[in-house]
């Protein structure tokens, strides 16, 4: 990477926070600390509404367990009294153990119907609340965010890396219940049948602490590295199947193929690792839980044939340490979900860390009522627009008023910030300084709904989504009704092309509208801001795919419709420059030249120079 | 498959009716086989340390039953290492088991990522049209993965386990024919249950999936869309469809763990009344004196051994299920067929070839519609000229372009390069020959230099430099804070609309091709570097024959001809002054509202 990161400062209090860490796979102690902590406080406000439901679903495993423990007490008895009494003839007993005994299997298989159910409740609930967060979070992410990060990794932030999460609650923090409660269960056994032999047992669980933690942080340091690897693939396949034409006609198949290659090896490879970790940690646990076994079978036998120990003890002690050391291996494979679900929650909570900038106001100023939709006036006051505090200014502060009502035209080589200034009208980014008002009111206190009701930017770039073509011209105007929108193809000349598709309005544009050409597709975006009918209009290089005839209507509808609106548009036709009442020539963020397309004609300066070279393009 | 599903997937490929599952899972053999070393190896090591694990109690029995019984510590040391060893033994195997599979199993992944990657870079754009890329994306990431964790875990555990209960109901039955027997009759309902369920759950699995892969792609919108989104803030209206798909998933997902918890029940409760069964006609038995109390207690013991085995068939179902699931979603896409292929004799491009370009007959219907698109195209582009296409919007002028590097193929008539019909070229030579650039500029995140390169091998700093300073931005690159080494598109430098559209340029023209297509490059370029563009453009199309889309009279000025494409076929074909003369069609497109408004603003 080359460019500067997000939250790109060399501080090292702030290098841990939203995003900044995420590409980096080894953090310092510290950095790693605060990151664990962000992801289990994330975790904890997910799992904090859900709380009461888990603590049932924790009891329900009690239960759960209570029916299948008594089952082998059960058989025994059967054994050890039912059958001799049956002999003898009394089969009391081994009726109520036999009955007794379905009962327990029946009254664990409810049980265990009721958790499962209640579980995945549970489960679904923290899912959908986490997609939600991220979603809804990114949306409110200013531009200039989505513009530095890519779009892969906002992806996988809401599929792999919920993925993770999904793995761990699978994975079931039954097993981990059911582990924690024999654990327990048998040391208080184990200490109250023999205390010396006991101690020796929680002796060995010295070196499985340090194993474990070796574990846990291994595993993390694994899991970070795949939750990178595999957005980095999820980047490169985005990318890839999104430019497949141009993939296909230069040929890059094989330099694709090759860079896939080396981050599928190192998804693989850290993949790898992580079992690998697993394996050893599993392997180290059965090792310490049977060497165990062996030393207290030694000194018990020892101890039994010295006298000093009840053989029916030793029995029973060793039965009990079988069973003592199986459930380290769900508690392993509970750490290892885990670790996987911390590294993804990490990146997650990073980017629900970032801010978003370009926030909705808290107490949002109403607008001026405005009947008839009639155009607001755009005010500039000292404004001044730069990226990032570090970066150089891209628009100094300038002074700009535009009237309601009036058609500005920006003209201007390009990277001279016209976009950037039609930008702040449309707040898609806020001024580093000064501010931008609609109608009077501060752009920062207008609520998002009002804003964007009054001001629509249409840019070149006409992204559909995928739906029909009728459902993407509504996204102008929601509850709009078929006339409405019929009417607003008609209105920008899309009519006629829209009819004569398969099905018409309905046709599915596919995907990114793939079956329409970049000037149908512009058409559909025209159409969009005319059903939104705003109050101001933005036009960002709008019409530059379009045919003439097309063009020639939007002009036509432009004109129609922006007789009493405001409105600012980026062009490069002299056409639609002269159609406006006011010519500003921008030229390294300043307004260098200002006034009527005419008066600047007649001027000898950077306009007058302009038009030559467009009527000398022309035929 | 559900119907209500808002926007499927795969309309047409690939069959999505569930198969069987071993169908399904079958398919992926061809993937395991150089890992079946390993595979069975890890099973293997887990069937050993059952059977070590099974070991360790017996020696314990004979430790309490021997030298501790008799006072006799004589064999004592023996089966104490007896132990330790075993134990040892046991952790080591357990060990192996991850060990071999971790490789194996990534491995796999890998392999079904790069083969699928690989398939879907040579689909016809025909099919990425069709295909939401969200459902794409799903496939190539968490179908995979869900692969990945079955032959890591379920595969192995559902081989050892049957074996598992095949051996412990041969033991059964030896002990007792009897017993055997209840085991059987309350197993066989498991098979019945299983089997329903299984129907069951695979469509609910598939629909899980589908809807994962329906909200990769909204998820994928909402970021690529996210200009148009918050110009109309229309933010809620995409996050209502989202959570309403994350709804329908997790309602899905529901459904999934209630059938399991139906089968978890059965499968739980069956085999504990089976034991019940067992210790009551057991008795019987033993008080008929027609079975030793011995026999019924390892009867016993033999069939709780087994509730392992037996409880966890619903998870390993449900994982062989999902993972048939994401095999057969993932071999939709394998399957379906690429149909712009090298030709099975290729022939070698002349030696001598001029780029003459010929377009005979040509028609174009996209898959699945009746309506031609191009009907009857008959159209040459001598060596060496620059021929414009116009024509109103949507009459098909990409369509036409997108023919001559086969990015997608005629449905009749062919295309030729100096004779050849492209199709009878190899698809490398052929696009080495053809270089193109879109409307619109796809840049991808990565150096300058690896933006204009591209694929191409073999080519120099000094070649990308000249195709940059014929494409007007080699002093814009030299600004840029890297240099050639900065990093753009996505994930590095956003670039505007005039510099990405100069670097696409750069890129058709760094080859040095014998054919352009370019599809009308100039539209985003601002009236300055248009001008630039157009005059390094100028000397370039000199050498070169080019077939060039335009919609202004600035960029048809570029070509020696123009043809005039509407309704499917050339209508026209003159000097530009000559149709503007003649042709009333040609006029009502190209007479430009510049022209008139200039005349309107001057007068």
């Amino acid at each position: 990477m080359t460019t500067t990161a997000p939250n790109g400062t060399a501080d090292d209090d702030f290098a841990w926070r939203g995003v900044a860490t995420e590409d980096t796979e080894e953090v310092t102690h510290a950095i790693g600390v605060k990151l664990h902590a962000r992801s289990r406080a994330l975790l904890a406000t997910l799992v904090r509404p859900v709380a009461g439901r888990t603590a049932l679903a924790f009891l329900l495993v009690v239960l759960e367990n209570v029916a299948q423990l008594s089952g082998p007490l059960l058989i025994a008895a059967a054994i050890d009294t039912g059958i001799p009494n049956a002999i003898a003839g009394d089969t009391t007993v081994l009726a109520w153990c036999v009955g007794g005994y379905a009962f327990c299997g029946l009254a664990s298989a409810v049980v265990w119907n009721v958790f499962l159910r209640l579980s995945s409740r549970i489960g679904q609930a923290l899912l959908i609340d986490l997609r939600q967060r991220i979603f809804e979070h990114a949306q409110r992410l200013p531009l200039s965010f989505h513009e530095s990060y890519t779009s892969g990794k906002v992806i996988s932030r809401l599929t792999s890396d919920v993925d993770a999460l999904d793995d761990l609650l699978e994975v079931g923090i039954d097993d981990l219940l059911t582990a924690v409660l024999s654990l327990v269960g048998i040391s208080v056994l184990m200490l109250w049948l023999d205390l010396p032999l006991a101690l020796l047992v929680l002796a060995g669980l010295v070196p499985l602490v340090l194993v474990t933690r070796w574990f846990y942080l291994r595993s993390n340091l694994a899991y970070r590295s795949t939750s990178g690897a595999i957005a980095k693939i999820i980047v490169q396949f985005v990318e890839s199947m999104n430019g497949i034409r141009a993939v296909q006609a230069f040929r890059r198949e094989g330099r694709n193929e090759s860079i896939m290659n080396g981050l599928n090896v190192r998804y693989r490879d850290a993949n790898a690792d992580a079992l690998t970790v697993m394996a050893r940690f599993t392997m180290n646990v059965r090792l310490v839980g049977n060497l165990t076994l062996a030393l207290v079978l030694a000194i018990g036998t020892w101890r039994v044939v010295d006298g000093g120990l009840e053989l029916g003890v030793l029995t029973a002690f060793l039965l009990y340490l079988r069973r003592f050391y199986d459930p380290l291996d769900d508690i392993a494979q509970f750490t290892n979900a885990y670790s996987s679900a911390i590294a993804s929650l990490e990146k997650i909570s990073g980017l629900l860390q970032e801010k978003p900038e370009v926030a909705e106001p808290e107490k949002p100023t109403p607008l001026p009522k405005n009947p008839g939709q009639r155009g607001r006036s755009i005010t500039f006051e000292h404004a001044e627009f730069r990226y990032s505090p570090t970066a150089p200014v891209v628009l100094p502060a300038f002074d700009l008023t535009v009237p309601a009502g009036q058609t500005v035209a920006l003209v201007g080589p390009t990277g001279a910030g016209k976009s950037t200034l039609a930008k702040l009208v449309a707040r898609f980014y806020d001024p580093t300084s000064g501010t931008v008002r609609l109608d009077g009111i501060d752009l920062r206190e207008v609520s998002d709904v009002d804003l964007r009701a009054a001001a629509v930017m249409v840019t070149q770039e006409n992204f559909l989504f995928s739906g029909s073509v009728a459902d993407n011209i509504a996204l102008g105007k929601p509850d709009a009704t078929r006339a409405e929108i019929e009417a607003a193809a008609r209105a920008v000349g899309g009519h006629e092309f829209i009819t004569a598709l398969p099905e018409g309005y309905d046709t599915d544009v596919r995907k990114r509208g793939g079956r329409l050409s970049a000037g149908q597709r512009q058409v559909i975006a025209f159409a969009r801001a005319f059903l939104a009918d705003p109050a101001v209009l933005v036009l960002d290089e709008a019409t530059s795919s379009l045919d003439v005839p097309t063009e020639r209507v939007v002009q036509k509808a432009l004109e129609s419709v922006l007789a009493d609106r405001t409105a600012l548009i980026i062009a490069h036709r002299l056409s639609t420059v002269l159609i406006a009442d006011r010519v500003l020539v921008v030229d390294d963020g300043r307004i260098v030249e200002d006034g009527s397309p005419g008066a600047l004609i007649s001027a000898d300066g950077r306009f007058n120079a302009l038009h030559t070279a467009w009527r000398d393009s022309l035929v | 498959m559900d119907a209500t599903t808002s926007v499927h997937p795969a309309p047409g490929d690939g069959d999505s009716t569930p198969t069987g599952s071993i169908a399904a899972l079958r398919r992926l053999t061809p993937y395991l086989r150089p890992v079946r070393g390993r595979l069975i190896g890890s099973g293997a090591a887990v069937l050993g340390s059952m059977v070590c694990g099974l070991m360790i109690p017996l020696v314990i029995q004979r430790v309490l039953d021997g030298p501790v019984a008799t006072r006799d510590t004589g064999p004592l040391p023996w089966l104490l290492l007896a132990v330790a060893v075993l134990g040892t033994a046991e952790a080591l195997l357990f060990y192996l088991r991850r060990r071999l599979v971790a490789r194996a199993s990534t491995r796999v992944e890998a392999e079904l990522r790069a083969d699928l990657y690989h398939h879907l870079q040579r689909l016809p754009i025909s099919f990425h049209d069709r295909w939401q890329s969200g459902q794409l994306l799903s496939r190539a990431v968490s179908d995979l993965s869900t692969i990945r964790q079955f032959i890591a875990f379920a595969g192995i555990f559902l081989v050892v386990n049957s074996i598992t209960l095949v051996l412990g109901l041969l033991v059964l039955f030896w002990l007792s024919p009897m017993l055997g027997l209840i085991t059987l009759v309350f197993a066989a309902p498991l098979v019945m249950i299983s089997s329903r369920y299984e129907s069951g759950y695979q469509v609910l699995a598939r629909r899980s999936q589908d809807q994962v892969g329906d909200l990769t792609t909204t998820v994928e919108e909402s970021v690529l869309g996210i200009r148009v989104l918050k110009a109309f803030g229309r933010g809620p209206q995409l996050t209502a469809r989202f959570l309403k798909q994350a709804n329908d998933l997790r309602n899905t997902e529901l459904a999934k763990y209630r059938l399991q918890a139906k089968l978890w029940a059965a499968i739980l409760l069956l085999p504990e009344l089976g034991i019940a069964a067992q210790l009551l006609f057991g008795t019987f038995q033993v008080v008929d004196g027609t079975m030793t109390v011995g026999t019924l207690v390892a009867g016993v013991t033999v069939a709780s051994y087994l509730s392992w085995p037996t409880d966890s068939i619903g998870w390993l179902l449900a994982e062989s299920n999902q993972a048939a699931t994401a095999s057969a979603r993932y071999w939709e896409v394998r399957d379906a067929r690429i149909t712009v292929t090298d030709p099975e004799s290729p022939r070698p491009l002349p030696v001598d070839g001029k780029g003459e370009v010929r377009f005979h007959d040509v028609r174009f219907r996209h898959s699945g519609s009746g309506r031609e698109v191009l009907r009857g195209v008959d159209l040459t582009v001598r060596p060496g000229e620059t021929v414009a296409l116009v024509g109103p919007t949507g009459s098909g002028k990409t369509t036409l372009t997108a023919l001559v590097p086969r990015l997608a193929d005629v449905t009749g008539g062919k295309v030729t390069v100096d004779g050849m019909d492209v199709r009878d070229l190899r698809l490398a030579d052929l696009r080495t020959v053809v270089a193109m650039a879109f409307e619109d500029p796809v840049l991808f995140s990565a150096s300058v230099r690896e933006n204009v390169a591209l694929g191409s091998p073999g080519v120099t700093d000094e070649d990308v430099r000249v195709a940059l300073r014929i494409a007007q931005a080699e002093d814009f690159v030299d600004r840029l804070p890297w240099g050639l080494d900065t990093r753009i598109g996505e994930e590095g430098l956003s670039l505007s609309g005039g510099q990405r559209q100069r670097l696409a340029l750069a890129r058709a023209v760094v080859g040095k091709p014998q054919v352009l297509v370019l599809d009308d490059p100039l539209s985003a370029l601002d009236v300055h570097t248009e001008a630039e563009v157009e005059h390094a453009l100028r000397s370039v199309l000199s050498g070169v024959t080019a077939l060039v889309v335009a919609h202004r009279p600035s960029t048809v000025q570029l070509a020696d001809r123009v043809a005039l494409l509407d309704g499917g076929r050339i209508t026209a074909v003159g000097t530009h002054s000559d149709l503007l003369a003649t042709n009333p069609d040609y006029r009502d497109l190209l007479s430009t509202m510049d022209e008139s408004a200039d005349e309107e603003s001057v007068a």
